[in-house]
Protein backbone atom coordinates (compact mmCIF):
# COMPACT_ATOMS: atom_id res chain seq x y z
CA UNK A 1 0.00 0.00 0.00
CA UNK A 2 1.26 3.45 -0.83
CA UNK A 3 0.45 6.60 1.11
CA UNK A 4 0.90 10.00 -0.47
CA UNK A 5 1.29 12.81 2.00
CA UNK A 6 1.06 16.39 0.75
CA UNK A 7 2.35 19.08 3.07
CA UNK A 8 1.60 22.76 2.52
CA UNK A 9 1.99 25.97 4.47
CA UNK A 10 -1.32 26.92 6.10
CA UNK A 11 -3.55 29.57 4.61
CA UNK A 12 -2.46 32.86 6.09
CA UNK A 13 1.17 31.77 6.46
CA UNK A 14 3.11 33.55 3.71
CA UNK A 15 4.66 31.10 1.24
CA UNK A 16 7.76 32.91 -0.11
CA UNK A 17 8.48 30.22 -2.73
CA UNK A 18 4.90 30.24 -4.00
CA UNK A 19 5.04 34.03 -4.17
CA UNK A 20 8.28 33.95 -6.22
CA UNK A 21 6.84 31.42 -8.68
CA UNK A 22 3.62 33.43 -8.92
CA UNK A 23 5.70 36.48 -9.80
CA UNK A 24 7.60 34.47 -12.45
CA UNK A 25 4.34 33.22 -14.00
CA UNK A 26 3.09 36.81 -14.19
CA UNK A 27 6.34 37.87 -15.83
CA UNK A 28 5.91 35.06 -18.37
CA UNK A 29 2.49 36.54 -19.22
CA UNK A 30 0.46 33.57 -17.97
CA UNK A 31 -2.86 35.18 -17.24
CA UNK A 32 -5.39 34.50 -14.53
CA UNK A 33 -3.00 33.02 -11.94
CA UNK A 34 -4.61 33.94 -8.63
CA UNK A 35 -2.38 32.15 -6.18
CA UNK A 36 0.54 29.70 -6.12
CA UNK A 37 1.40 27.53 -3.13
CA UNK A 38 4.44 25.26 -3.01
CA UNK A 39 4.47 22.22 -0.81
CA UNK A 40 6.14 18.86 -0.67
CA UNK A 41 4.95 15.38 -1.43
CA UNK A 42 6.12 12.42 0.62
CA UNK A 43 5.45 8.96 -0.78
CA UNK A 44 5.48 6.15 1.75
CA UNK A 45 5.37 2.48 0.85
CA UNK A 46 3.73 0.43 3.60
CA UNK A 47 3.42 -3.28 4.29
CA UNK A 48 0.03 -2.60 5.92
CA UNK A 49 -2.95 -4.05 4.02
CA UNK A 50 -5.78 -2.36 5.91
CA UNK A 51 -6.52 1.08 4.53
CA UNK A 52 -7.98 2.30 7.83
CA UNK A 53 -4.89 1.22 9.75
CA UNK A 54 -2.62 2.76 7.12
CA UNK A 55 -4.40 6.09 7.41
CA UNK A 56 -4.18 5.94 11.18
CA UNK A 57 -0.45 5.21 11.07
CA UNK A 58 0.37 7.82 8.43
CA UNK A 59 -1.67 10.44 10.29
CA UNK A 60 0.53 9.86 13.30
CA UNK A 61 3.64 10.19 11.10
CA UNK A 62 2.32 13.45 9.68
CA UNK A 63 1.51 14.89 13.11
CA UNK A 64 4.81 13.80 14.65
CA UNK A 65 7.34 14.64 11.96
CA UNK A 66 6.20 14.98 8.33
CA UNK A 67 4.42 18.29 8.94
CA UNK A 68 5.08 21.07 11.41
CA UNK A 69 1.49 21.77 12.36
CA UNK A 70 2.40 25.20 13.70
CA UNK A 71 2.76 26.38 10.09
CA UNK A 72 1.72 23.48 7.85
CA UNK A 73 -1.35 21.46 6.90
CA UNK A 74 -1.26 18.02 5.33
CA UNK A 75 -3.44 15.68 3.31
CA UNK A 76 -3.14 11.91 3.09
CA UNK A 77 -4.12 9.83 0.10
CA UNK A 78 -3.89 6.04 0.04
CA UNK A 79 -3.31 4.48 -3.36
CA UNK A 80 -3.10 0.82 -4.50
CA UNK B 1 28.33 28.53 36.08
CA UNK B 2 30.13 25.23 36.27
CA UNK B 3 30.04 23.77 32.79
CA UNK B 4 28.49 24.28 29.34
CA UNK B 5 27.43 21.21 27.35
CA UNK B 6 27.25 21.68 23.58
CA UNK B 7 25.12 19.31 21.50
CA UNK B 8 26.53 17.86 18.30
CA UNK B 9 24.27 16.32 15.65
CA UNK B 10 25.38 15.05 12.23
CA UNK B 11 25.68 18.32 10.29
CA UNK B 12 26.22 20.61 13.29
CA UNK B 13 29.10 22.93 12.37
CA UNK B 14 29.17 25.64 15.04
CA UNK B 15 29.94 23.30 17.94
CA UNK B 16 33.66 24.07 18.03
CA UNK B 17 33.16 27.83 17.60
CA UNK B 18 30.69 27.73 20.47
CA UNK B 19 33.12 25.72 22.59
CA UNK B 20 35.90 28.21 21.78
CA UNK B 21 33.68 31.17 22.70
CA UNK B 22 32.67 29.80 26.08
CA UNK B 23 36.21 28.66 26.88
CA UNK B 24 37.51 32.12 25.99
CA UNK B 25 35.12 33.40 28.63
CA UNK B 26 36.78 31.06 31.12
CA UNK B 27 34.17 28.32 31.22
CA UNK B 28 34.54 24.57 31.08
CA UNK B 29 32.77 22.85 28.20
CA UNK B 30 31.90 19.41 26.93
CA UNK B 31 30.54 18.24 23.60
CA UNK B 32 27.65 15.77 23.67
CA UNK B 33 27.12 13.56 20.61
CA UNK B 34 23.42 13.32 19.76
CA UNK B 35 23.25 9.57 20.38
CA UNK B 36 24.21 9.98 24.01
CA UNK B 37 21.45 10.11 26.59
CA UNK B 38 23.07 11.72 29.61
CA UNK B 39 23.85 15.27 30.58
CA UNK B 40 26.44 15.44 33.36
CA UNK B 41 25.33 16.70 36.76
CA UNK B 42 27.65 19.71 36.73
CA UNK B 43 26.21 21.13 33.50
CA UNK B 44 24.53 24.51 34.07
CA UNK B 45 23.79 25.29 30.43
CA UNK B 46 23.02 23.14 27.40
CA UNK B 47 23.73 24.81 24.06
CA UNK B 48 22.15 23.50 20.88
CA UNK B 49 24.75 24.78 18.43
CA UNK B 50 24.20 25.98 14.88
CA UNK B 51 24.74 24.20 11.59
CA UNK B 52 22.71 22.01 9.31
CA UNK B 53 21.64 19.03 11.39
CA UNK B 54 20.64 16.16 9.10
CA UNK B 55 21.26 18.43 6.11
CA UNK B 56 18.11 20.41 6.95
CA UNK B 57 16.19 17.55 5.30
CA UNK B 58 12.39 17.72 5.56
CA UNK B 59 12.59 20.96 7.61
CA UNK B 60 15.44 22.56 9.52
CA UNK B 61 15.64 20.81 12.88
CA UNK B 62 12.79 18.40 12.16
CA UNK B 63 14.86 15.23 12.32
CA UNK B 64 17.35 16.29 15.01
CA UNK B 65 14.53 16.72 17.50
CA UNK B 66 14.10 12.93 17.51
CA UNK B 67 17.75 12.22 18.36
CA UNK B 68 18.20 10.32 21.65
CA UNK B 69 19.81 13.29 23.46
CA UNK B 70 16.71 15.43 22.90
CA UNK B 71 14.61 13.38 25.33
CA UNK B 72 17.28 14.05 27.96
CA UNK B 73 17.30 17.76 27.05
CA UNK B 74 13.51 17.87 27.51
CA UNK B 75 13.81 16.34 30.97
CA UNK B 76 16.72 18.65 31.82
CA UNK B 77 14.67 21.66 30.71
CA UNK B 78 11.51 20.55 32.51
CA UNK B 79 13.55 20.49 35.73
CA UNK B 80 14.49 24.13 35.18
CA UNK B 81 17.79 23.47 33.37
CA UNK B 82 18.89 26.32 31.10
CA UNK B 83 19.02 25.70 27.34
CA UNK B 84 20.30 28.03 24.60
CA UNK B 85 19.62 27.30 20.91
CA UNK B 86 21.61 29.23 18.32
CA UNK B 87 20.43 29.31 14.67
CA UNK B 88 19.83 25.65 13.79
CA UNK B 89 19.62 25.11 17.55
CA UNK B 90 16.71 27.59 17.66
CA UNK B 91 15.06 25.68 14.81
CA UNK B 92 15.53 22.38 16.67
CA UNK B 93 14.02 23.85 19.87
CA UNK B 94 10.92 25.09 18.03
CA UNK B 95 10.53 21.74 16.23
CA UNK B 96 10.81 20.03 19.63
CA UNK B 97 8.10 22.45 20.89
CA UNK B 98 10.42 23.63 23.65
CA UNK B 99 9.96 27.11 22.19
CA UNK B 100 6.85 28.51 20.55
CA UNK B 101 6.42 29.31 16.85
CA UNK B 102 8.34 28.04 13.84
CA UNK B 103 11.11 29.13 11.48
CA UNK B 104 10.43 29.05 7.78
CA UNK B 105 12.23 30.05 4.58
CA UNK B 106 13.43 33.67 4.45
CA UNK B 107 10.94 35.88 2.67
CA UNK B 108 13.42 36.76 -0.10
CA UNK B 109 14.46 33.08 -0.38
CA UNK B 110 18.14 34.03 0.04
CA UNK B 111 20.66 32.57 2.43
CA UNK B 112 21.55 35.71 4.39
CA UNK B 113 25.07 35.82 5.81
CA UNK B 114 26.30 39.12 7.24
CA UNK B 115 26.73 41.22 10.34
CA UNK B 116 23.34 42.42 11.53
CA UNK B 117 22.29 44.93 14.16
CA UNK B 118 19.83 43.68 16.79
CA UNK B 119 17.89 45.47 19.49
CA UNK B 120 17.64 44.01 22.99
CA UNK B 121 13.92 43.86 23.74
CA UNK B 122 13.94 42.44 27.24
CA UNK B 123 16.69 41.85 29.78
CA UNK B 124 14.54 40.40 32.55
CA UNK B 125 16.16 37.04 31.84
CA UNK B 126 19.54 35.56 32.67
CA UNK B 127 20.65 35.36 29.03
CA UNK B 128 20.47 39.08 28.29
CA UNK B 129 20.90 40.26 31.88
CA UNK B 130 24.21 41.97 31.05
CA UNK B 131 22.65 43.98 28.20
CA UNK B 132 20.59 47.15 28.42
CA UNK B 133 17.01 47.17 27.19
CA UNK B 134 17.00 48.94 23.82
CA UNK B 135 20.73 48.40 23.37
CA UNK B 136 21.83 47.75 19.77
CA UNK B 137 24.23 44.83 19.25
CA UNK B 138 26.14 43.86 16.13
CA UNK B 139 26.09 40.08 15.64
CA UNK B 140 26.41 37.92 12.50
CA UNK B 141 23.42 36.12 11.04
CA UNK B 142 23.77 33.19 8.60
CA UNK B 143 20.55 31.42 7.70
CA UNK B 144 18.07 30.50 4.97
CA UNK B 145 15.27 29.52 7.35
CA UNK B 146 15.16 32.34 9.86
CA UNK B 147 11.72 33.69 9.06
CA UNK B 148 10.06 33.43 12.46
CA UNK B 149 6.34 32.71 12.47
CA UNK B 150 3.85 32.80 15.30
CA UNK B 151 0.12 33.55 15.14
CA UNK B 152 -1.33 36.84 16.45
CA UNK B 153 -2.45 35.35 19.73
CA UNK B 154 0.97 33.77 20.31
CA UNK B 155 2.71 37.05 19.53
CA UNK B 156 0.57 38.85 22.07
CA UNK B 157 1.49 36.30 24.73
CA UNK B 158 5.19 36.60 23.90
CA UNK B 159 4.97 40.37 24.28
CA UNK B 160 2.99 40.25 27.52
CA UNK B 161 5.38 37.79 29.15
CA UNK B 162 8.51 39.64 27.98
CA UNK B 163 9.53 36.57 25.98
CA UNK B 164 10.84 38.50 22.98
CA UNK B 165 14.60 38.71 23.43
CA UNK B 166 15.83 40.42 20.26
CA UNK B 167 14.51 42.14 17.15
CA UNK B 168 16.35 42.87 13.91
CA UNK B 169 16.98 46.60 13.57
CA UNK B 170 19.02 49.19 11.70
CA UNK B 171 22.03 50.98 13.21
CA UNK B 172 19.74 53.48 14.93
CA UNK B 173 17.72 50.75 16.59
CA UNK B 174 14.65 51.08 14.37
CA UNK B 175 12.95 47.86 13.29
CA UNK B 176 14.39 46.35 10.12
CA UNK B 177 12.79 43.20 8.83
CA UNK B 178 15.64 41.25 7.25
CA UNK B 179 13.97 37.89 6.62
CA UNK B 180 10.20 38.28 6.93
CA UNK B 181 9.99 37.37 10.60
CA UNK B 182 6.75 38.24 12.39
CA UNK B 183 7.36 41.51 14.25
CA UNK B 184 11.09 41.41 13.19
CA UNK B 185 11.74 38.81 15.89
CA UNK B 186 15.30 37.45 16.05
CA UNK B 187 15.12 35.58 19.36
CA UNK B 188 12.67 34.47 22.03
CA UNK B 189 12.54 32.54 25.28
CA UNK B 190 9.96 30.35 26.98
CA UNK B 191 7.54 31.73 29.55
CA UNK B 192 9.72 30.54 32.45
CA UNK B 193 12.75 32.30 30.87
CA UNK B 194 14.89 29.18 31.04
CA UNK B 195 15.02 28.21 27.35
CA UNK B 196 16.44 30.71 24.85
CA UNK B 197 16.53 30.63 21.05
CA UNK B 198 17.97 33.08 18.55
CA UNK B 199 18.94 33.07 14.88
CA UNK B 200 22.06 35.32 15.20
CA UNK B 201 25.43 33.79 16.14
CA UNK B 202 26.89 35.42 19.29
CA UNK B 203 29.72 32.86 19.25
CA UNK B 204 30.96 34.44 16.02
CA UNK B 205 31.24 37.91 17.56
CA UNK B 206 33.75 37.45 20.35
CA UNK B 207 36.84 39.12 18.91
CA UNK B 208 37.17 42.70 17.72
CA UNK B 209 39.53 41.64 14.94
CA UNK B 210 36.68 39.61 13.44
CA UNK B 211 34.28 42.55 13.47
CA UNK B 212 32.56 42.61 16.85
CA UNK B 213 32.81 41.62 20.48
CA UNK B 214 29.11 42.06 21.14
CA UNK B 215 28.65 38.29 21.37
CA UNK B 216 30.66 38.33 24.61
CA UNK B 217 28.38 41.01 26.03
CA UNK B 218 25.41 38.83 25.12
CA UNK B 219 26.74 35.55 26.48
CA UNK B 220 28.23 37.13 29.61
CA UNK B 221 24.86 37.10 31.36
CA UNK B 222 24.97 33.32 31.36
CA UNK B 223 28.12 33.37 33.53
CA UNK B 224 25.90 34.12 36.51
CA UNK B 225 24.20 30.71 36.22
Amino acid sequence: MIAIVNVFLKEGVLDPQGKAVHHALDTMKFEGVEDVRIGKQIIIKLSETSKAKAIEEVTKMAEDILANTVIENYTIEIVE
Amino acid sequence: MRKVAILQFPGTNCDLDTKYAFEKMGLRTSIIWHKETTIEDDVDLVVVAGGFSYGDYLRSGAIARFSPIMETVKTYASNGGKVLGICNGFQILTEARLLEGALKRNENLHFISRYQTLRVENNSNVFLSSCEKGEVLNIPIAHADGNYYIDDEGLKTLEENEQILLRYCDENGDNLNVNGSVSSIAGICNKEKTIFGLMPHPERAIEDILGSEDGVKMLKGLLSL
